[in-house]
């Protein structure tokens, strides 16, 4: 059975979960103008197939466009340059449909070739792309190289047929990540290695000006295909700014979004002044805040131990310490995660019941380890408040307070008994329950060098994500959630980590910014999706 | 002639040594760049395959070799995460360094000069007393503390100033204050006791004795013999410029080669570390070496051997 989904709507009916309905335009929404976004750290690159940061995510969306696309301030799949798609009745066949007339920055007309051109470069070793391992699934992954990745084929100038090697119910997520945004060859050759600083896409913007290390000015693109948007005519992004600095300039009205966001040590100054807390917007985030226990360590390799660290941390007080900025976590999955398990507790803060827990491992007088933590506030203090909650049942843990890069390092060596993941883990790329499982918590991630800090591997754990993940029908999302919950729920079992909090954003914007506030909180479009806010 | 070519030799094997031991702490640190570049989502396959295109799978002497033999070329590498060309990035970044330690320069000479003549000619006095303590303290005083007062004070509270950023001289005023107010203490000492030991010459008391102004004999006669050895002492003092230059620059978001250095240690970006350490060694090594040529030309008495 084939079937051609013809119409947005029906084809997002099918493929989700959530009802999908696509974006309603803001009826108040004026174009022109021009916003002042603010970041400290300076824009490493703009090329899609390499940026990766917090910074040059949201911009890198706004100049370019991939297959697949997400409702603006929701989680929900849209169709971008695809016109529509096709799954086979395997899963294993992705046919898309182009859009007609798009144009590239150059006045190029985007076709199936440059899609070809766009997902062979991004996987070829020689790009050196940190989102190439999301294409695994792709046919021909393996042997990608400069001669291209075999699952993909041009059909004819507006069809490209995508192979996969495995059913991925994934795919279309990963089809909208910027990693697979589609790029013009004659831009990328012309610019010799640095199309990073000389970006062409589809995008609602183009790069108008770049001065290194002091700013970058985005201008509307006139032909964009979406109709409508962008409504800004430009936006100017000045970076090296100290996000305490942004603060006062947003206060002087010449900032428009912060876009690091109100500063820990501001917090409770902004929150108590109405008139900035006026200006303040909070959203959800897909973020979990986690202890990993390294499963491969003594005593952490007996799951009483693992769960008796479980019960010794008092969670709400950890909120606290950041001014309440998450709630606390009962499970590796966010709330606003598909999947996460409604109605589970979690493991209850029992210090007493710890403390048993420890003693039938025959560690009733307790042991020494160490926590490793990032040297940035608030995590040194974050591991203060663990370190406490550890002595309480006896554990004396001593905190390694390091640069993120030799936490990370340590982490991936199987080195750290424990860390605390503040500010490095775990954020997810795409909004999909099975983000948080293969590379942190299943055994792919458990070699040397991996993301899984708790070296936990469950070989039947990963079947369940495996079969789960090859649910690729969209009838049968409901039975893959549940599948995933499952997962979620046998980590829990075996307790390799300690979640903590789920992170919430808060933001600001300046007095004429307009738009849904969920555009600025964007759970995609991190941080402010650019495309669809306007001066009021 | 002869000692030129032997200082010139001697400043190359300076920054030969700079080079290697930058290299060698870069590579002993416990981090690893090629994860940075791979990205969590990387399979181990994907990371030994950018390690061998980098040429990190390489024993530490041939890959320093490597980096010499491209460094003859003039070649700096490209940047492991922007992929951008190393010297393009500085090169960039260069000109807004060189116009604060321009400023810096020019305002620890103000600051330091003033305060070390004030402090001569007031010698033994309450005043000279205030003033060799007030070098004291800007001598010892933080950077960081320094340029966040100031911001706080003249930007903020009394808005004189812009609250950081480049561009308009406005901009420039508190980042080169603060740089300047480091130095103005060595400078207010050495001017003070260069100042002192004029003011008893033979030809200060001739000039008195002639019946010429107070004034005239110390900005005439005294200052022009006092400042020849503080002259010399600008190229030295380029040394100093560069390690708060770092501090200085990513407080005030200055957009020169100190924060460039500083966002590339965080993502252990080496070309980039590597790049900006050699180019201000080499700014300190020709600081110096200027210093030491220039000398002779502005005051006879020193020979070159």
């Amino acid at each position: 059975m084939k079937t051609w989904l013809a119409t947005t709507a029906l084809a997002l009916t099918l493929a989700l979960p959530a009802v999908a309905q696509d974006y309603t335009p803001d009826p108040n929404a004026k174009a022109g103008g021009s916003i002042t976004i603010t970041y400290k750290d300076d824009v490493a690159t703009l090329d899609p197939a390499i940026g990766y940061d917090w910074q040059n995510w949201s911009m890198i969306k706004s100049l370019f466009d991939g297959l697949m696309d997400y409702v603006p301030g929701t989680t929900t799949l849209r169709p971008g340059l695809a016109e529509s798609y096709e799954i086979s009745e395997d899963g294993l066949t992705y046919t898309f449909k182009l859009r007609a007339g798009v144009k590239f920055h150059n006045g190029r007309e985007m076709t199936a070739d440059d899609v070809k051109y766009s997902l062979d470069r991004v996987t070829n070793p020689e790009t050196q792309s940190p989102g190439a391992g999301f294409f695994g699934s792709i046919a021909g992954f393996e042997n990608a190289g400069p001669g291209g990745l075999s699952g993909v084929e041009v059909v004819d100038p507006l069809t490209v047929k995508i192979t996969l090697s495995r059913p991925d119910a994934t795919f279309l997520h990963v089809m909208a990540l910027n990693f697979a945004s589609v790029v013009p060859k004659e831009a990328v050759d012309a610019a010799a290695g640095d199309f990073g600083k000389q970006p062409v896409g589809t995008g609602a913007f183009k790069l108008a000006e770049w001065t290194l290390g002091q700013r970058l000015v985005f201008e509307k693109n006139a032909e964009y295909w979406r109709d409508g948007v962008p409504y800004l005519d430009s936006v100017v992004f000045e970076v090296g700014q100290e996000p305490v600095v942004a603060l006062l300039r947003l206060q002087n009205g010449e900032v428009d979004v912060p876009g690091d966001g109100i500063p820990p040590a501001k917090f409770v100054e902004v929150m108590n002044d109405p008139a900035q807390a006026a200006r303040v917007v909070v959203g959800g985030q897909l973020h979990t805040g986690y202890i990993t226990l390294n499963v491969t360590t003594p005593p952490f390799d007996k799951v009483e131990v693992r769960k008796a660290v479980n019960m010794a941390i008092n969670k709400e007080r950890i909120t606290q310490i950041i001014n309440g900025r998450a709630v606390p976590a009962t499970q590796p999955l966010p709330p606003s995660m598909p999947g996460y398990t409604e109605g589970y507790a979690g493991y209850a803060y029992d210090v007493e019941g710890a403390k048993a827990l420890l003693a039938e491992a025959g560690l009733a007088d307790g042991f020494e380890t160490d926590l490793y933590v990032m040297n940035t506030d608030p995590n040194p203090r974050i591991a203060q408040a663990i370190q406490q909650d550890l002595a309480a049942i006896g554990i004396k843990a001593n905190i390694q307070s390091l640069a993120q890069a030799n936490v990370i390092e340590a982490g991936g060596a199987g080195t750290a008994p424990m860390i605390w993941s503040g500010g490095m883990a775990w954020i997810a790329d795409f909004p999909d329950p099975s983000n948080f499982y293969g590379p942190i918590l299943g055994c792919a991630g458990a070699g040397e060098g991996g993301w899984n800090w708790s070296k936990f591997c469950d070989e039947g754990l990963d079947a369940m994500a495996v079969q789960a993940d090859s649910l690729s029908d969209p009838a049968k999302a409901e039975e893959r959630l549940k599948l995933w919950s499952d997962v979620y729920m046998g980590v829990m079992e075996k307790a390799p980590w300690v979640p903590v909090f789920n992170e919430e954003r808060y933001t600001m914007k300046s007095e004429r910014m307009g738009g849904d506030d969920a555009l600025y909180v964007d759970p995609v479009s991190i941080p402010v999706n650019y495309d669809y806010v306007y001066v009021k | 002639m002869v000692y030129v070519l032997r200082r010139l030799i001697q400043s190359a094997l300076i920054l030969l040594g700079v080079s290697f031991i930058t290299f060698v702490l870069l590579y002993v640190l416990p981090a690893d760049p090629v994860r940075q570049i791979a990205g969590r989502a990387a399979t181990a396959e994907t990371v030994e395959n950018i390690r061998q295109q980098l040429g990190l799978d390489q024993p530490f002497l041939v890959q320093y070799g490597r980096y010499l033999a491209a460094l003859a070329q003039g070649d700096l590498g490209r940047s492991y995460l922007q992929k951008t060309e190393v010297s393009d990035l500085i090169l960039s970044r260069l000109p807004a360094t060189l116009q604060l330690m321009a400023a810096g320069i020019v305002a620890e000479l103000i600051l330091g000069l003033s305060m070390g003549i004030a402090a001569a000619l007031m010698r033994g006095r309450i005043g000279d007393q205030l003033l060799m303590m007030t070098s004291f303290v800007t001598v010892s005083a933080p950077q960081f503390v320094v340029s966040l007062l100031l911001l706080y004070v003249f930007a903020v509270k009394l808005g004189w100033f812009p609250i950081g950023g480049y561009g308009t001289l406005a901009h420039l005023v508190l980042p080169a204050i603060t740089l300047g107010i480091l130095g103005s203490g060595w400078y207010s000492r050495m001017m003070r006791s260069s100042m002192v030991e004029v003011l008893r010459a033979d030809y200060i008391r001739t000039a008195r004795a002639k019946g010429l102004g107070r004034a005239r004999v110390v900005f005439r006669h005294a200052l022009p013999n006092a400042i020849l050895p503080i002259i010399a002492m600008i190229g030295i003092d380029i040394g100093i410029f560069m390690g708060g230059i770092v501090v200085v620059e990513s407080v005030f978001g200055w957009p020169g080669i100190g924060q460039l250095a500083w966002q590339a240690i965080q993502r252990v970006d080496i070309p980039i570390i590597m790049g900006v350490t050699l180019v201000s060694a080499f700014a300190i090594v020709l600081g110096n070496l200027l210093a030491d040529l220039v000398a002779p030309l502005i005051d006879p008495r020193i020979r070159l051997r």
